[in-house]
């Protein structure tokens, strides 16, 4: 069965047809052509296609597209706004990636944290606030430093 | 497949009522992994994302009523000082963005033996409000899992809240598994004191066909603890505590770990946990995480 919905993605509404299983996640990449979030185990357990809906950090590939209609989503592309997010930007500083296939579920995943959290936070604090996000490559030595720079500036 | 998106309790419940095949769904956490990898394919889905009264909290009759949608997050933000118990097995639900839309009333409806709610509720004597057009019941937890992923649900019927007694004493979880996140518990436990009843409530997870209380530990701790005058609790008590619990469980092997070792690890948990838990009663002030 077909739905017609609109997300509001990155700031810019997108009416849609989908059928009532597509995820958000399948939505986003198959019908809007948004591929920032990324499909890495499809059941929860990876966090690569973390984003943002209403504010909040959610796994995209375990919400219904019609769940989420006239519900605000940004993605990882959607966060620039002319300048890198502090987020982005400290990814960069800190090398927080090596494939970057995790990349953007750990950034919007990062924002998730900032927003939850208010201040500093220990290395521990942050390895366990980001425990959701996978990096099969390893990169976590710089995700953490980058996520605690980024906590460090909001303060 | 259907979808269906009511506003209101009354219209979720007329809507189950005429669809009794609607798979209820609110954060996704568990019906969406069934749906990604076609394990189900439900006819209908019922989306309880919009009923503003799921997805409360508060008082009634004494008690802490949290309904069925709220999700773990909130429940770790806001209640873990009534609710100690319940909120530690809340921390060690899946991940950040898990706990940001998973629920309770999820863990209830899918009734898995391995869902990290099922302890602590069996601790703290939780009870489980069930509706359907036809009224609206309570029912003790521990009456409520009747087999591997199965419960007393009617066809007709919602879970809409659990009710809990705000704690009156210490209360403990405790959960093996590979890392900290993202694990189905190997085993779990957990553990409330109610000095209030001068009883000790438990619940185990991942060790039998359902969670379940270990009754005749609790039978056991209730007569061997002073609680007119505290005192620090022998060792042999400790043990004898968790060889009960052990045997209250009856564990399969599978690819998590074996039954030998989950009747281990429960009596070690159990151990641990009570005397962290009669510390604390003590005056010892000892609320750590397992």
């Amino acid at each position: 069965m077909d739905a017609e919905i609109t997300l509001r993605v990155d700031g810019a509404d997108q009416p849609v047809t989908v059928d009532t299983r597509t995820t958000v996640l399948d939505a986003l990449r198959e019908r809007l052509g948004n591929t920032s979030p990324k499909k890495g185990c499809d059941h929860g357990q990876c966090g690569a296609c973390t984003v943002l809906v209403d504010g909040r950090r959610v796994l995209s590939c375990l919400m219904l597209a019609v769940a989420a209609d006239g519900a605000e989503v940004t993605t990882a592309a959607g966060l620039a706004n002319g300048d890198l997010h502090p987020v982005q930007r400290a990814f960069i500083d800190h090398d927080g990636f090596q494939c970057g296939y995790c990349t953007p579920g750990q950034i919007c995943s990062a924002v998730g944290v900032l927003e939850e959290s208010d201040g500093e936070l220990s290395r521990a604090e942050v390895a366990e606030r980001m425990s959701g996000n996978l990096c099969r490559c390893g990169a976590y030595p710089g995700i953490v430093a980058a996520v605690e720079q980024a906590a460090g500036e909001q303060r | 497949m259907d979808f269906f998106r009511p506003d209101s309790l009354a219209e979720a419940l007329a809507a189950k009522a005429e669809h009794a095949d609607a798979v209820p769904i609110a954060g996704g956490t568990d019906v969406m992994v069934e749906l990604n990898f076609d394990h189900r394919r439900p006819a209908a889905l019922l989306d309880l994302g919009r009923i503003v009264e799921l997805h409360e909290h508060g008082r009634q009759d004494g008690k802490v009523r949290i309904g069925a949608a709220v999700p773990y997050a909130r429940i770790i933000d806001e209640l873990g000082r009534e609710l100690p118990g319940l909120a530690m097995a809340a921390r060690t639900v899946g991940s950040p963005q898990i706990r940001n839309r998973g629920s309770v009333g999820g863990n209830l409806g899918a009734a898995s033996p391995a869902g990290d709610s099922h302890p602590a509720l069996l601790a703290a004597n939780a009870e489980v409000e069930i509706a359907s057009i036809r009224g609206t019941r309570m029912v003790p937890v521990k009456d409520f899992y009747t087999g591997v992923k199965r419960n007393v649900l009617a066809p007709d019927e919602l879970i809409t809240a659990v009710h809990i007694a705000p704690a009156t004493g210490a209360q403990q979880f405790s959960k093996v598994g590979t890392r900290n996140a993202m694990v189905i518990a190997v085993c779990a436990f957990g553990l409330a004191l109610h000095p209030d009843q001068k009883r000790v409530g438990t619940g185990l997870g991942s060790a039998a066909p359902t969670p379940r209380p270990a009754t005749k530990a609790e039978e056991f701790i209730a007569t061997e603890l002073d609680w007119e005058s505290p005192k620090p609790l022998a060792d042999s008590v400790l043990r004898r505590f968790g060889a009960l619990v052990a045997e209250a469980a009856s564990p399969i092997d599978d690819v998590r770990g074996s039954a030998a070792y989950r009747r281990h690890a429960l009596a070690v948990l159990a151990r641990r946990t009570l005397g962290w838990a009669w510390s604390e009663h003590l005056g010892g002030g000892r609320r750590a995480c397992a």
